[in-house]
């Protein structure tokens, strides 16, 4: 049988994965490849900000609300802080964050998720009744209450919106794999004696994975605007940290009021057309990849 | 021109605050050119522009919660301060413009033994809105309302002197303290104790809003709005001009702007500081600055290592740069402050000396004598300590490396701030909306056995003062003494006292007034009593 | 038993469930919470003495268990209980009383936007997939990305200076109280509508069109096509019909946030709706109106996605009439 194998793949060489990626990338429409160019470009801002930003993360170089142009390329903000520098180390803060918040969601909800819809029974009932009630409560504000019983810091932060965002992850997740763990090759693995982590990571989550990895770009938005949301009603990120969503918050007066210093652009545009920006890139990757994978054949 | 121009206003507007006198504007005037007679008729314009009856008066305020409620006891901030109270209400005594008690409810007041019996004679024929006259009754309940042991008021503590309360007649109230108190006429001014009326079982009517001010109350919704209708028969003389008048509660301060900016407000408090010079560009607006008692500060716990060196506590005073702050956070509205907690314009004020500036060497001379190279300690901020507390405190930070110091900002969260933080932690951001006498704000904050000494700090000789200080009937005497003691505080104390905050305000162009009172916002919180329209 | 008739009654049962948790859930929380009313109220000037007469007076130093049996049985009986504030006083402001003008105002907002916001998404989702991957469709997709992906604070803003500042169309201000007639009120809270019609059309657009673009390749799609249908009946005759529950779903969705989402929007335009209550009395820490205005929340989102399941069921005969 192993010895069979090689002789296989000679006869028809499968494709590497470099060359499937290429393929695949080749094809993708210009809106994918602008998303996908996006998309790296923060990313490289956020691991090489400190190279990047002339200036500290929270250091004062200036007065406030110094002009743009010349010695500060943007300007800077209410306390003199280079606003450029800020923007920059803003992505590293705020995608590692949401980042970080996103992948804990879904690591809980996704698992749980796939569980319960393989377990069933009084557990599914428990966690499903627990779910629908964090779901009936409304995010923000129940991430305030959360806030001030655990007190305002960025672990707590992330950790309370990642549960709050599980909720909504788990849904998904547990609706999804209710569909898949009726297949055939699921029963057969039961059947085996497979164990638990095997079916959840070898049968059931490659084949829910599509969805989740939408929900997730999707999600992944959704942080930025719930810290932007939490910072306009003073809590979220706490300063010296930069982080766009606070940054927008924090000089909301300028938005219906431009300070002369600003004459083109006010300060908050720079940080609320980084968000803007992301969110539609990501989108753009995310609609490519769905089209890509659920087979969606639209003619024409 | 241009400048000159610029600088007359800026003089009238200085001359209505009562800062520049007659001679002085028209001293600059003739000095720009402008005729003799022409200046007088600014300044005159400018005083006294006469008042007229009417109009619809509406203020932004940036306060008002939904719990808000008519008990004065729980009176929170401006919102109830300057509807429920100054709008609507009287005490029995008010500060006026220039920061000196006078009667109010009460016509006159005068002290015996040391200052530890007061005899208050309630103003003849006054009524409520009810038309039921004031009496001695009224204002004993209004007052007892926040005393007693299920007592919830917030000025039950400015009230404990009182030893017992008795009605002499129908118009005098004899009040016996347990101490004496030069200042006792003062603490009643406060806007927790407006006088109302007395009910038939003895208790007081907080509920229906019935008082004595310039106007009835309309309407009150808690968190959104309080809206008033004038009252005919208010006993002030040249008060009350509006019709009606309406506060509504906007706290967001962009939302405020942009009402009186499309005309929807015609007074706004807490102007965004940020945006301040647009508004100030604005015709149809005025911007107006006062600089009061209020100051934002930092306290140290001198009991606690390592405040408990007075070299330690001195370099960290010295490390503060306080002008960069007022330029930065505050962006210049305000005066620096020199660790003494009473305001210039208070009554015995004085500055004591070598003021404390950022000076980094002499910061790390000061530690050398407490025989550190460096220092290291946390300091607890929130910006519900006062709005810029976190900004200061990052500035500070930054600044006082350059003498050694390495400030650790904790960022505590805004809720229970006052609770877990305020006199827990062992540095923290406060504030004090200040006092109008020297001897209530020491015996609030820095007095040993005081309740709210956030510093812990007990100093023999400056207690001593404080008690001989009250009874001194002597003027000079009681100024050297006052003196004295701010010295001390600035000296030994665990006080940084950044800046005196000033309250920055925007109206529309055609409301009139006399001079502005420093001792709250909103003109003394009685904007809708003495200010009116002009056209 | 009717089997629609039957997944409502479920449905309500399980929904009387969560609102059970969730009544547990928020006053755990704020059991947890630093400070307490009193505290709150007083700031600064908390006094232990005063705190104590506060605390005994509303009953809080009481054991957390017994208030909150004693409070869900007055809820059972339809008594939501005082607010704390103005408690002592001989009148007692009940939190049905507190609660029900806001509730009116944010269900006048909810209402007004939905009126605008939900025909103009399936317009535009519809539009979207008849023209997929037009000029049109691509600006569409565009535009409401970024309206998706801006604060809305930051939108309301935007709109608030062009409209209330420069133009001078509609009051920066939406104050209204309950003798502002109807048309005031759909005036005042002009700009706070158009704000949330930008921040849930996207969604709902979005959704709309890929719901009918994934039936497009279905097979009797293809028949209908085959039949000769033009593209558009083919879209609005045979795919929207099929479509409806996933478009339920997101409206249903929509429409849930609009009442108890739209905190922000109500601290911009300082609109007195139910979401600023609850941010108030959260931090205030008090208990009945929190309380209260959680149970409010909860069943709205409750019966909006009961309401999604039976336009789903009903839409779809399979699910109507089961073998």
């Amino acid at each position: 049988m192993t010895a069979q194998a090689p002789d296989l793949r000679s006869v028809r060489a499968r494709r590497t994965l470099w060359e499937n990626t290429r393929r695949t990338l080749a094809s993708a429409p210009f809106s994918a490849w602008f998303g996908m160019i996006v998309i790296l470009i923060y990313v490289i801002a956020a691991i090489f900000a400190p190279w990047l930003a002339p200036y500290g993360e929270a250091e004062v170089v200036g007065k406030a609300y110094q002009p743009a142009g010349g010695e500060f390329f943007l300007g800077t903000d209410q306390i003199g802080r280079d606003l450029f520098s800020r923007l920059i180390y803003g992505a590293r803060n705020t995608i590692g964050i949401a980042f970080v918040t996103t992948l804990l969601s879904f690591a809980i909800g996704g698992t749980l998720g796939v569980l319960t819809a393989l377990k069933r029974g009084w557990l599914d009932q428990a966690i499903s009744r627990v779910v629908d009630a964090f779901l009936a409560i409304p995010v923000l504000i129940f991430a305030l209450m959360l806030l001030a019983v655990a007190g305002k810091s960025i672990i707590n932060l992330v950790l309370i919106l990642a549960l709050l965002d599980s909720t909504r992850v788990f849904r998904l997740a547990r609706a999804t794999a209710l569909n898949v763990v009726v297949m055939d090759y699921v029963e057969a693995a039961k059947l085996r004696g497979e164990k638990m982590g095997w079916i959840i990571f070898k049968e059931v989550l490659p084949n829910i994975l599509p969805v989740l990895i939408t929900e997730f770009g999707l999600r992944f938005c959704f942080v930025f605007l719930t810290i932007a949301a939490l910072s306009f009603l003073g809590v979220g990120i706490q300063p010296p940290t930069a982080d766009w969503g606070s940054m927008v918050a924090e000089s909301k007066t300028l938005i219906t009021f431009p300070v002369r210093t600003f004459p083109w652009i006010p300060a908050p545009f720079y940080p609320a057309m980084a968000i803007a920006l992301l969110t539609v890139a990501i989108n753009f990757v995310v609609d490519w990849f769905l089209h890509k994978t659920s087979g969606l054949r639209d003619e024409k | 021109m241009d400048e000159i121009k610029h600088k007359l206003n800026a003089a009238l507007g200085q001359a209505v605050r009562g800062r520049v006198t007659r001679r002085e504007f028209t001293q600059l005037a003739l000095a720009s050119g402008v005729s003799l007679a022409a200046a007088n008729s600014m300044f005159t314009k400018a005083w006294a522009d006469e008042p007229k009856k009417g109009g619809n008066f509406k203020v932004g305020v940036g306060h008002g919660a939904t719990t808000d409620s008519m008990d004065p006891g729980l009176y929170p901030d401006q919102f109830t301060g300057t509807a429920l109270w100054g709008t609507l209400a009287n005490s029995l005594t008010e500060i006026d413009a220039d920061g000196n008690v006078v009667g109010d409810v009460a016509e006159s007041f005068e002290a015996s033994d040391g200052a530890k019996k007061w005899v208050f004679k309630v103003r003849n024929g006054i009524t409520f809105h009810n038309g039921k006259t004031v009496t001695a009754d009224d204002v004993i309940a209004s007052l007892q309302h926040h005393l007693g042991e299920n007592s919830k008021s917030a000025a039950k503590s400015l009230l404990k002197e009182v030893a017992s309360m008795k009605a002499d007649g129908p118009n005098t109230v004899v009040f016996e303290l347990t101490g004496g108190n030069a200042d006792f006429p003062y603490t009643v001014s406060d806007y927790h104790m407006p006088i109302m009326p007395k009910k038939d079982d003895g208790s007081v009517d907080w509920e229906s809003g019935i008082r004595t001010g310039a106007y009835k109350l309309e309407k009150f919704e808690p968190g959104v709005q309080a809206s008033f209708t004038k009252n005919e028969n208010y006993y002030k003389p040249g008060k009350g001009w509006f019709d009606t008048v309406q506060f509504l509660s906007i706290k967001d301060v962009a939302a405020r702007t942009n009402a009186l900016l499309s005309g929807e407000i015609q007074y706004m408090d807490r102007c965004d500081l940020k945006t301040l010079d647009q508004l100030k560009s604005n015709p149809d607006i005025t911007v107006s600055e006062i600089t009061g008692y209020g100051h934002y500060i930092y306290v140290m716990n001198v009991t606690q290592k390592p405040f408990d060196d007075v070299n330690v506590r001195t370099a960290i005073k010295y490390s503060m740069p306080r002008e960069d702050i007022l330029a930065t956070v505050f962006l210049g509205h305000g005066t620096v402050g020199n660790d003494n907690p009473i305001a210039p314009t208070v009554k015995f004020a004085v500055d004591p000396q070598p003021k404390h500036t950022y000076d980094p060497a002499k910061a790390k001379e000061y530690l050398k004598k407490a025989g550190l190279d460096s220092l290291s300690f946390d300091l607890s901020v929130a910006d519900a300590a006062f709005a810029g507390a976190v900004d200061s405190a990052i500035l500070w930070k930054e600044k006082a490396k350059a003498a050694g110091i390495d400030i650790n900002v904790i960022k505590e969260p805004d809720d229970g701030y006052w609770d877990n933080v305020w006199l827990k932690k062992p540095f923290v951001a406060s504030y004090w909306s200040g006092r109008p006498t020297v001897d209530w704000m020491m015996t609030t904050a820095y007095a040993a056995d005081a309740a709210w000494n956030d510093t812990f700090w007990k100093n023999p000789r400056f207690n001593e003062l404080l008690v001989a200080a009250r009874s001194e009937t002597d003027e000079a005497k009681r100024a050297a003494m006052y003196a004295e003691m701010q010295q001390i505080l600035h000296d030994d104390g665990g006080l940084v006292n950044m800046l005196f905050n000033s309250y920055v305000e925007a109206h529309a162009k055609n409301l009139g007034h006399g001079k502005v009172a420093a001792n709250w916002q909103l003109d003394g919180m009685r904007v809708a009593e003495r200010w009116w329209f002009t056209s | 038993m009717h089997p629609v008739l039957k997944t409502v009654l479920q449905r309500l049962g399980l929904g009387l469930l969560t609102l059970f948790v969730v009544s547990v859930l928020i006053f755990a929380s704020l059991e947890m919470l630093p400070g307490g009313f009193a505290q709150a109220i007083l700031g600064q000037g908390a006094t232990p003495e005063t705190v104590a007469a506060f605390n005994h007076q509303l009953g809080l130093d009481r054991p957390a268990t017994v208030r909150y049996f004693e409070w869900i049985w007055n809820v059972l009986h339809g008594d939501f209980g005082y607010s704390y504030a103005g408690a002592g006083g001989s009148i007692k402001q009940s939190v049905s009383g507190i609660i029900a003008p806001r509730l009116y105002n944010t269900f006048f907002l909810a209402i007004m936007t939905a009126i605008i916001a939900v025909p103009l998404a399936l317009f535009l989702g519809i539009m979207a997939a008849l023209y997929r991957n037009s000029l049109y469709d691509r600006a569409v997709n565009a535009v409401t990305l970024t309206t998706i992906a801006t604060p809305e604070f930051f939108i309301a803003y935007l709109l608030m200076f062009f409209f209330a500042i420069k133009l001078k169309w509609f009051p920066s201000l939406s104050t209204v109280s309950d003798s502002t007639s109807i048309g005031e009120h759909m005036y005042r809270a002009a700009l706070p509508a158009i704000t949330l019609t930008l921040v849930i059309v996207a969604h709902m657009m979005r959704m709309t069109r890929a719901a009918l673009i994934n039936l497009l390749a279905s097979p009797y799609m293809e028949m209908a096509r085959l039949k000769g249908v033009s593209q558009r009946d083919a879209i609005v005759q045979h795919a929207l019909p099929n479509a409806w529950a996933p478009i339920a779903t997101v409206v249903a969705f929509n429409l849930a946030y609009l009442v108890v989402g739209v905190v922000v929007v109500e601290v911009v335009f300082v609109y007195p709706g139910i979401g600023q209550l609850m941010v108030d009395s959260v931090s205030s820490r008090n208990m009945p109106v929190v309380q209260a205005c959680a149970l409010i929340f909860a069943a709205t989102y409750i019966l909006l996605n009961l309401s999604a399941d039976i336009v789903s069921i009903i839409t779809n005969p399979r699910l109507l009439h089961p073998k």
